[in-house]
């Protein structure tokens, strides 16, 4: 067991990990912060996706003691400093991009990871950029359209074509 | 302006504050105090009889607090299968039983022969594997496929059943020889053989479990993810284990989908629980992926001979199928229901057809369990049905819109009793019909055609017209059918002394919005606002015994429940009513949240009804018990037929062979509907299941038994980009007649009426593009097949 610490959500935290112990792990059973999800274990389904240094990055793909040291930030540090909804959160309950909520977590922080490189993207862009991110409830319509929406675009007439 | 709260307003999840925030609390969120790791040991053989398991070395190594194996079951009871079903020749189906863990033998690759407990999962893994090694697993010779499966009587999946079949049903079997000579008289006979591809569930939470005993009390408690708590504790609790019911609370929290895989009880609850009372501590279970593939219950896997008999301008005269139906390993809950009762009633779909015949032949293999997935048999009988009219209308040189119109059931019909024995109640096929042209602008698909072609594409469009039966069920109609359990449900308004309202029901979400929509419901009847109706559901030391939520019933079945509760409360609040306000109680009404004297303008509110029913003092108290809190049980008169027509267009590359869905029309018919918002978003996430079915999923296994399909690397779920977004409209209402809110169901539409939609929609490419000689292509229709297919 080694010690590791890092930066999550803007506090400084600290634990006892083995070499094997996953980040997602760590966050999850280390920190008790269960927001973030693991639904696979091949790293395709995307709902462990956190941002590291800023970064998207699947959290079930790397060891906690490799990123020490490191800004991590997961869906728990995603609301305002006042506990309300941030706009993307906010898109996705005003356009339904949510189901059974279990692939949320990834979706929003893969989302706003994609908002932060294109402000404005196009239906492909967002379709693209989600490829990582496994839905099986909403068949992504409105995933999809609450991200475009929290970019400021209007959304209202989408449909195929 | 549309409404913008209770009934038909799409008022926001209130669920989704959690879910977006990572507040939600799944199963494996949960860290109890001295909770210990299950693991299981799954076979990597599809077939073989279990020697010696040397749990020496296992057991010593560290962490290690127990190791379970099949032995340790041999005394209690099976899973038992929820359906009996007749073979046609009268005798009843064969029932394996179905252990805990595998014991003597195991059947399919990833069938649970051993567990171990340790205190960190790592620690139970690593014993888990030294177990597998010390383990004598002697491989038989698998059975995978369903034919060589029937043919070859000396290889068998379990000992005793010789020819691997477990029944072989016939629907409506006294109609069979009318159905013979209505097919030989037809004078042109359409035939198609199919395959509805196996699909693995792929609910994104895979299962999880936590068992926990209180030796004090002997009580025990399972935390899990299910669709239907209190189904699970019955078969756990009385079936299995046998735990008296009163001694077992079963608590389903937040649940990351189901789709079908969750209703039924599997191993896993019973082991968690049984490891929980030997070591007097919580064990959690959490499946990895991998054994989501390998062990939740599949769904489809029909091979089908559908014929069609027709006149020249095709009027449909009869319908006749055969089908081998595969049920895997073991029967799991409801998997002899699903192809039969669930798929065999629904054979005729919209259409008046005077003839139909349905054979199904269930057979078992060394395959997971397969059972109902989203849909449930419907999916099967509507692909089959619109496939063969589709190609049909290819034979005769007919208009598949035209086809349809001319057989489609008309409003006038209604109700209409089925020649495969369901009571359709009300619908207009037309209507959705129209609609769906009307969105799709069939007119214009020729310039889009043309379009299509300049960018080397070619473009196809399908149809399908599509019925389901829902709300399911009538209990009386079940049991005679075969079901084991009632199909009824429950729900209790709690009106708390200062007004607010907790409601339990028996229906439980994992997606669908409960929480939102049932408190919708309570507040337009009651009066008051949303946020002061709590919708508690999943606990069942909390809620009323409800059957859960499958087959798109939680409103239809459970949401009647609830509301006929309601309705007590109002009928108990009017004689309060009438005692304060010293009226006759047939003076009272109650309107907009008040009870009021007829005719004056005396009233009261309905929170001054409430305070005094918990605070009797001026009060009925000689007549009438304080409090109000009132329970209602619904059992449904009859299933409820949403139905609606789908129109698919795709592109087709020629070269490649891919498939792309560029637009896809749904006119459904639910009756009325309660939150758009969530209806819509129910049809496009079953619509994008069932574009997975037709272009993606295909799950395989080898000749040996191992699935090759096991993993995301493998398995192609349906991504952002490989589906559209999709047109939808619910404006064709014809509401449920034997429900009180007219409701039909909207959870599985999508996922029935949309695959014959795009495969029809291929077809009808390639025939454009010349290449007139494709008859079918199984789903998926992947890019190999659609260019072998060309390429012939």
């Amino acid at each position: 067991m080694t010690k590791v610490s890092m930066t999550v959500n803007g506090k400084a935290v600290s634990g006892e990990v083995e070499g094997r112990t996953l980040l997602s792990s760590f966050l999850r059973e280390g920190l008790g912060m269960t927001g973030t999800h693991v639904g696979c274990d091949t790293s395709q389904c995307g709902a462990c996706v956190v941002h590291v240094d800023g970064k998207p990055v699947k959290s079930c793909t790397v060891f906690a003691s490799d990123v020490a040291g490191a800004t991590v930030k997961t869906i728990e540090g995603m609301a305002n400093a006042d506990g309300s909804l941030s706009v993307l959160q906010q898109s996705f309950q005003d356009h339904h991009g949510l189901q059974c909520g279990f692939c949320t977590p990834g979706m929003v922080m893969s989302a706003a990871a994609l908002l932060a490189e294109n402000p404005r993207p196009t239906e492909h862009e967002v379709r693209h950029y989600l490829e990582g991110n496994i839905c099986r409830c909403t068949g992504y319509h409105n995933i999809v359209k609450s991200v475009m929406a929290a970019s400021g675009q209007d959304v209202s007439a989408l449909a195929a074509e | 302006m549309p409404k913008d709260h209770g009934i038909g307003a799409s008022s926001k999840r209130r669920e989704d504050i959690r879910f977006l925030t990572g507040r939600g609390v799944y199963t494996d969120d949960m860290a109890l105090h001295a909770q210990a790791a299950a693991v299981f040991v799954r076979s990597n053989v599809a077939h073989g009889r279990i020697g010696k398991i040397d749990t020496t070395k296992a057991s010593a190594m560290p962490g290690v607090l127990a190791i379970f194996t099949g032995e340790d079951f041999k005394d209690v009871g099976g899973n038992p299968a929820g359906w009996l079903i007749n073979s046609r020749d009268g005798t009843p189906m064969r029932e394996p039983k179905r252990p805990v863990l595998a014991h003597g033998k195991v059947r399919h690759v990833g069938d649970a022969y051993a567990a171990v407990i340790a205190e960190t999962v790592a620690q139970a893994k690593d014993a888990a594997e030294q177990l597998a090694e010390d383990s004598v697993i002697e491989e038989l010779p698998a059975i995978v496929d369903m034919k060589a499966a029937v043919a070859d009587a000396s290889n068998r999946v379990h000992d005793e059943i010789p020819d691997n079949v477990c029944f072989d049903w016939g629907w409506i079997e006294d109609n069979r020889a009318a159905v013979d000579a209505a097919m030989k008289a037809a004078p042109h006979v359409v035939t198609l053989n199919l395959v509805n591809n196996r699909l693995i569930p792929n609910a994104m939470e895979p299962r999880a479990s936590i068992g926990e005993y209180n030796p004090g009390t002997g009580d025990y408690k399972l935390t899990t993810t299910s669709q239907n708590p209190h189904l699970t504790r019955l078969l756990v609790a009385a079936f299995v284990l046998g735990i008296p019911e009163n001694k077992l609370t079963v608590v389903a929290p937040d649940v990351g989908g189901g789709f079908g895989s969750k209703i039924y009880h599997y191993g896993e609850e019973a082991l968690v629980l049984a490891a929980a009372k030997k070591l007097g501590r919580p064990v959690r279970w959490t499946a990895e992926r991998s054994e989501s593939f390998l062990t939740d219950a599949h769904g489809r896997d029909h091979v089908t001979k559908i014929e069609l008999g027709c006149t020249k301008d095709g009027e449909i005269l009869a319908i006749r199928t055969e089908t081998l139906a595969n049920v895997g390993a073991y029967l799991s809950n409801f998997s002899t229901a699903t192809p039969t009762f669930l798929h065999g009633t629904l054979m005729s779909g919209p259409y008046k057809v005077p003839h139909v015949y349905v054979n199904v032949k269930t057979v078992f293999t060394n395959t997971a369990p397969v059972d109902a997935y989203r849909g449930a048999g419907r999916p099967e009988a509507t692909y089959s049905l619109e496939r063969v009219i589709d190609q049909m209308c290819r034979e005769l040189g007919l208009d598949p819109f035209e086809v349809r119109r001319k057989n489609l059931l008309t409003p006038d019909q209604f109700p209409y009793q089925s020649p495969v024995g369901l009571l359709y109640d009300t619908g207009n096929y037309q209507a959705t019909l129209d609609k769906a042209v009307q969105m799709a602008d069939v007119a214009g698909f020729e310039k889009r055609a043309a379009e299509s072609k300049a960018r080397g594409k070619l473009r196809g469009m399908g149809l399908s017209t599509w019925i389901e039966a829902c709300g399911i069920a009538p209990s009386n109609l079940v049991g005679i059918l075969g079901s084991r359990v009632g199909l009824f449900d429950a729900a209790t308004v709690r009106v708390n002394a200062t007004g607010n309202i907790s409601v339990m029901v028996g229906a439980h979400s994992h997606g669908q919005g409960h929480e939102t929509v049932f408190a919708q419901i309570v507040a337009e009847k009651l009066g008051i606002p949303e946020s002061s109706v709590d919708i508690v559901h999943g606990d069942t030391s909390k809620i009323p015994f409800g059957m859960g939520s499958y087959g798109s019933r939680s409103l239809a079945v459970c949401g009647t429940a609830m509301t006929k509760a309601v309705d007590k409360i109002i009928a108990k609040g009017k004689k309060i009513a009438a005692h304060m306000l010293e009226a006759a109680e047939g003076d009272i009404t109650f309107e907009d949240g008040k009870f009021s004297v007829s005719g004056t303008d005396k009233a009261k509110t309905f929170g001054e009804i409430a305070f005094s029913a918990y605070v009797p003092h001026n009060y009925p108290l000689e007549t009438l018990e304080p409090g109000l809190e009132e329970t209602a049980f619904y059992d449904p008169a009859n299933f409820t037929y949403p139905a609606g027509a789908y129109i698919c267009e795709v592109e087709v590359d020629e070269g490649t062979g891919k498939v792309e869905v560029v637009a896809f029309h749904c006119a459904d018919d639910f009756g009325n509907v309660m939150n758009p918002m969530i209806v819509e978003g129910q049809v496009h996430g079953g619509v994008g299941q069932g574009i997975g079915q037709a272009l993606l999923e295909f799950t395989t296994y080898d000749e040996n038994g191992q699935l090759l399909t096991g993993s995301y690397m493998d398995y192609p779920m349906p991504r952002a980009e490989d589906v559209p977004f999709y047109n939808v409209d619910y404006s064709c209402q014809t509401p449920c007649t034997h429900n009180p809110l007219g409701v039909k169901g909207c959870g599985e539409a999508g996922a029935i009426g949309s695959p014959p939609a795009v495969v029809n929609a291929v077809i009808d490419a390639l025939h454009r593009g010349g290449h007139t000689h494709v008859k079918h292509i199984d789903m998926p229709v992947s890019p190999s097949r659609v260019w072998s297919a060309i390429n012939g």
